[in-house]
């Protein structure tokens, strides 16, 4: 009746697993009741859960990817806690299967359900007003891919209490990941997951193609465009390429688990090669997908704080589309150990160190923003200056990395493991932070607060460096990566080292969290009137903070680069004072949310070989598109009079600014 | 700023401070590892000649331009400079050239795949990984032995690699890089170990429960030692063959170190045989004449059943 | 608020960079139907990888039957035809014919699924299923996830069908006959790729 799932599947026999449940569900009790005190949930379904407003879609992804930031965070404490502990022979805290469902997790939650989430929340807040639009081109396909991202976050947070999660590492290589190697549920979860996820990530990429491409109001031609929508602009089609690769991919792994096909079984003619090329052929580009966003950030961020132009615009244009094309031809670095010859090495290492050569010259676009400007060391201004410095380091190990011979010494070890962090934290994590700070006056109308927000950066700072330079060391001792346990005494300096990094990120993770709560409290202390907080230069400072939900009266006309910039030199207004029109606006709708959740009902299933509750779930999501096609009622015309008067309204706060 | 400046000094001086630790990838034991440790520090210091510049540019930018320093220069139209395009694209494109040549060179010299040029006749090992221990087979010498490598100083090691059970990889990291194991596959690796010693071996791919116990021990020996090992093996009692191989095979972890006396013939072809691996059996004669035209390389060229590498 | 009433509107406050929905819809499906594209590369290829690993079983010339695929592709093709009569009457705004070859292409649809499915099952009856080798695994999954999209285009045309039925053609119905024209297509075009990969150099 219910599959292979039985009360068995919650894992009573560990102690630590139940006290993260029991801690959560009392978090969650509390949220819940607090909401049900305050009388909010018809507030946040109208204005939140059935939203296709972009604004808030983007908050959303933004929230669910800081919430998900602590529990891949708690992973890696616990990571190298057991480390640490376990470096002279002796066993650790933590029971082997765990830790290896533990690095797993880590590795999944931090890529798929706080990186991607963070740069998708960001494009969806910024990249419309940027380009002086109302919204994107499919405001309900943005909904349906937010919800649809919710499920495959919801499936790996089900799979700590119901079951287990895949012991594979996150790119879980056959036939390890096969059925033979790996027959529980935990793999079943990685697949749904990520599968589910992956849609509403692709839907994402065709959305803001189509955007960028079609809806930039008029005079903003290409090449005027600021550089975080030429970014969002290659990360989508980073996506639109990429994402089919991973379904693809993950779909064969499912055919073998499912109907014992043979993909990449061991036996019967399958070949477990086949899925690494195909996985890194999308695992690449997804590095890209993250770090390519990040680069758009602190381009925007470094004219701001510098009070001056962005040094070669055209350059760093041209280096992006650059970096878009060549990363699809550098994916064999990820497995130069597996025999493909040296030709083929060669010419991969090759491929790969010329993308080096476009992300130099972007670090010294920024740095020649600085030159003759006039530096502010804002907070989002110190993120950038940490991140030229942290991940030139970073991409100076990657091009080491790209040299065969050098790899085959430090494939898999810990060396490796530095590098990537090194840029995924130096470079992208780090540039989410700086673009969290600097956009969320305009998303909320208030500033953060700051102090609380240095402090959180050194201490990001600092942490990382003491979190992630020892493992540099600790690949030239070789020490390989995943390991649980092992008798190794001069590793522990390093390890102990590290506990103390990862001990410093997490000051910065809570004041982080402290200043959120001290912001929100103040908020009318912090309030924003002028909409312009960072004398900014891009169109987005040109509404109020927080914007109307139709983001322009009237979408601006453009005739340069830095748009808002030019028109506050000018002293052109951006705002209409007289002859309001009425706007046509998308409705609000539940649709999204109900197609995600039977799609959540048909993966849980799936997972737990429920087939009678897969077909219900399935089929049921094909009739909630269904009912949503008959659906007529999905826009409406703004009135004329209450654009006035939200118009009016902002006159009045910028009078008082 | 300071900070970051006391930061970086207290990392300097901690790093040279513990220099005297055993950093295996710099202190190679064998010619090999010892090659591929010179790239390391050669690909290295190239790129130093632009992230130097760039971390001092920033701190130096970021300092005079501060907006507080009013004597700086102050140009907030100044947004392109030929000379400089020039420079950041072209210095960084000339050094990445000088690299790509080292890549080209060195990938060839470095191939796994590649006998190493030595006037030592080499000895060949056939390596079995499987859940999760090691297996060692001396095809030339008929014994085998499991958890324990050895080999004499200063000959060559021709390894082929296969696995019984899920992907790793086979790693001795003071002698040389790693090469994977793979079911139904047989790969390569030449090493030498240029000292007498005794080396950790690892897995260096995550392979499931036993996987931080997948290591062995690769003894270096002289000559004498050598022999005197040799003999030790062929005094052991167990023979390995189907039936013993299949015990072995079970998963299992913290494997003691054993040896055989005998080894079946074919033993290791067998195992690689149970496994259809890619392209095997039953070739059409269409699909045999394409693929010997095609750039199949020659070490994984099927047949019927797996022949010798 | 009636169709006259908004396309007024939309005339009165045609904003900057706004295309109207219907082309908007369009270029959109066309970028998905691009993504699509790669899906099915990446299929394959798999294929392409496997397609020697018999594993003691059956090769392509064992099991692939010209004359029965020759038919199958037939009806696919003349689906393709039929579709494009419907679009000509939707262009001439004749919700009746559009109807009509809607129909027809419904059902030559149907027929290339059932005998796709009559192939699969002739197969599994034999012990040949993909389950029995790497490339038998490839292969029906190329083929099934190429009948799948099929399928779903078959349920979609439906709706739609249901759809212009209920509520004539008007410009939401229009762009979605469009994207389905499309997606009709584009299948065809990959069963030609299909049969060409798979099937021709299957034999030869």
């Amino acid at each position: 009746m219910f599959g292979k799932l039985s009360w068995d599947a919650i894992p009573t026999t560990e102690p630590i697993v139940i006290y993260t449940l029991a801690v959560v569900g009392l978090i969650g009790l509390a949220l819940v009741g607090s909401i049900t005190w305050k009388r909010k949930w018809g507030y946040l379904w109208r204005e939140w859960f059935t939203s296709v407003d972009h604004k808030k879609i983007g908050c959303m992804y933004i929230i669910v990817a800081l919430v998900m930031l602590l529990r891949g965070f708690s992973d890696a404490i616990m990571m190298r806690t057991q480390q640490a502990m376990a470096a002279s022979g002796g066993p650790g805290y933590l029971p082997p299967d765990h830790y290896d469902q533990i690095f797993t997790a880590h590795g999944v939650i931090m890529i798929f359900f706080m990186a991607m989430p963070f740069v998708v929340g960001l494009m969806n807040i910024v990249v419309p007003l940027q380009i002086g639009a109302r919204d994107v081109a499919y405001p309900f396909l943005n909904a349906l891919s937010f919800w649809l991202f919710v499920v495959g976050a919801a499936l790996v947070n089900i799979s700590l209490g119901v079951g287990e999660f895949a012991r594979t590492g996150w790119v879980a290589y056959p036939p390890l990941s096969g059925l033979a190697y790996s027959p529980g549920v935990g793999v079943d979860y990685y697949i749904w997951s990520l599968q589910i996820s992956g849609i509403g990530t692709l839907l994402t990429g065709l959305n803001f193609f189509v955007t960028i491409l079609k809806m930039r109001t008029e005079g903003m031609s290409l090449f005027k465009m600021p550089v975080f929508t030429w970014t969002a602009l290659c990360t989508s089609i980073l996506i639109l390429a990429a994402f089919p690769i991973l379904t693809a991919t993950l779909f064969m792994l499912s055919l073998d688990r499912y109907l014992d096909m043979h993909f990449f079984t061991n036996e019967a003619g399958g070949n477990p090669m086949m899925y690494v090329n195909l996985i890194w052929a999308w695992g690449h580009p997804e590095v890209y997908i993250l770090i390519l966003p990040a680069f758009g950030i602190f381009s925007e961020i470094a004219a701001t704080f510098s009070s001056k132009r962005l040094f070669g615009y055209a350059s760093l244009v041209w280096a992006t589309i650059a970096i878009t094309i060549l990363s699809f031809i550098v994916w064999l670095h990820h497995f130069f150990t597996m025999g493909a010859g040296a030709n083929v090495n060669a010419f991969f290492g090759i491929m790969t160190m010329i993308i080096a050569v476009p992300t130099g010259v972007k670090i010294f676009t920024w740095l020649f923003t600085m030159y003759r400007g006039r530096v502010r060391f804002e907070t989002p201004m110190l993120w950038t200056l940490g991140f030229i410095v942290t991940f030139s380091i970073g991409g100076m190990t990657g091009v080491l990395l790209a040299v065969p011979g050098a790899d085959f010494l430090l494939h898999n070890s810990l060396f490796l493991i530095a590098h990537f962090h090194n840029v995924i934290i130096g470079g992208a994590v780090f540039g989410y932070m700086a673009g969290l700070t600097y956009w969320f006056p305009k998303a909320f109308g208030f500033r953060l607060n700051d102090r609380l927000g240095r402090i959180a950066f050194w201490c990001w700072l600092t942490g990382f460096y003491f979190a992630f330079m020892p493992s540099y060391v600790l690949g030239f001792m070789g020490m390989t990566r995943r390991l649980n346990h092992f008798n190794n005494p001069e590793w522990r300096p390093w390890l102990m080292l590290e506990l103390v990094g990862v001990g410093i990120i997490l000051c910065g993770v809570a004041a982080q969290a402290l200043q959120l709560y001290v912001s929100i409290r103040n908020r009318h202390a912090y309030r924003d009137l002028s909409g312009d907080p960072w004398d900014a230069r891009t169109l987005e400072w040109a509404t109020a903070s927080p914007p109307p939900f139709y983001n322009f009266a009237e979408q601006p006309k453009v005739d340069d680069l830095d748009a808002y910039w030019g028109m506050k030199e000018r002293a052109v207004s951006t705002l209409k004072h007289t002859d309001y029109r009425s706007i046509h606006m998308p409705r609000n709708t539940s649709s999204g949310l109900v197609i995600s959740v039977f799609a959540l009902i048909c993966s849980f299933a799936l997972v737990w070989h429920i087939w009678w509750m897969a077909i219900v779930g399935l089929v049921a999501s094909i009739v909630a598109v269904i009912v949503r096609s008959y659906d007529d009622d999905i826009d409406y015309f703004v009135p004329a009079e209450e654009v006035a008067r939200i118009e009016k309204a902002r006159l009045k706060d910028l009078a008082e600014a | 700023m300071k900070r970051t400046i006391g930061y970086c000094l207290v990392y300097l001086a901690t790093s040279f401070l513990l220099a005297g630790c055993n950093l295996i990838i710099f202190n190679p034991k064998g010619a090999v590892a010892r090659d591929e440790r010179d790239l390391i520090i050669l690909a290295t210091g190239l790129m130093l000649l632009v992230v130097v510049p760039v971390i001092v540019m920033t701190f130096v930018f970021a300092y005079r331009y501060r907006a507080t320093n009013k004597k700086a220069r102050y140009s907030p139209r100044w947004a392109s400079s030929h000379k400089i395009e020039a420079v950041v694209w072209g210095v960084p494109f000339v050094i990445i050239c000088l690299l790509g040549w080292v890549t080209w060179v060195t990938t060839h010299t470095l191939d796994p795949y590649r006998p190493l040029d030595s006037d030592v006749p080499h000895m060949n090992v056939q390596v079995v990984a499987t859940d999760w221990k090691w297996l060692f087979i001396y095809p030339d010498l008929g014994i085998a032995s499991v958890n324990e490598l050895a080999m004499p100083v200063n000959t060559p090691v021709s390894f082929t690699v296969t696995s019984d059970a899920a992907m790793t990889s086979f790693f001795i990291p003071a002698l040389g890089g790693q090469i994977y194991a793979m079911a139904g596959m047989q790969t390569k690796l030449h090493l030498i170990a240029n000292e007498v010693g005794e080396f950790r071996g690892i897995a260096a791919n995550y392979n499931g429960e036993g996987f931080s116990d997948m290591h062995f021990s690769t003894l270096s020996l002289n000559p004498s030692d050598f022999e005197q090992w040799v003999a030790k093996v062929r005094k052991a009692p167990q023979r390995l063959d189907q039936a013993s191989y299949a015990a072995l095979a079970k998963p299992s972890t913290r494997h003691p170190v054993s040896y055989y006396s005998q080894v079946q013939e074919r033993m290791f072809l067998d195992i690689v045989d149970k496994y259809e691996g890619m392209n095997k059996a039953n070739r059409t004669p269409r699909s045999q004449a394409q693929r010997d035209g095609t750039g199949v390389r020659t070490d994984q060229q099927p047949g019927l059943a797996a022949e010798e590498r | 608020m009636s169709n006259i009433v908004i396309e007024k509107d939309i005339a009165h406050n045609h904003e900057q960079g706004h295309e109207d929905a219907g082309s908007l819809s369009v270029f959109g499906f066309w970028i998905y139907l691009m993504t699509d594209c790669i899906l099915f590369a990446t299929l394959f290829a798999g294929y392409a990888v496997l397609r020697d690993s018999v594993a003691g079983g059956p090769s392509t010339v064992d099991i692939f039957e010209l004359p029965y695929v020759l038919a199958e592709t037939a009806l696919l093709l003349v689906s393709s035809i039929t579709y494009g009569y419907a679009m000509l009457a939707m262009n001439r705004n004749d919700p009746a014919h559009v109807l009509r070859w809607l129909a027809v292409t419904f059902v030559l649809g149907c027929g290339f699924i059932g005998m796709e499915i009559n192939e699969f099952h002739h197969l599994i009856a034999q012990g040949y299923g993909p389950s029995r080798s790497g490339l038998l695994t490839a292969f029906f999954t190329l083929v099934g996830t190429h009948g799948a999209h099929v399928l779903t285009g078959l349920v979609w045309m439906a709706v739609l069908m249901a759809q212009v039925w209920q509520r004539g053609l008007t410009s939401t119905n229009t762009t979605r006959l469009s994207c389905l024209s499309l997606f009709w297509h584009f299948l065809d075009v990959v069963w030609i790729c299909v049969f060409t990969v798979v099937y021709l150099l299957g034999v030869v």
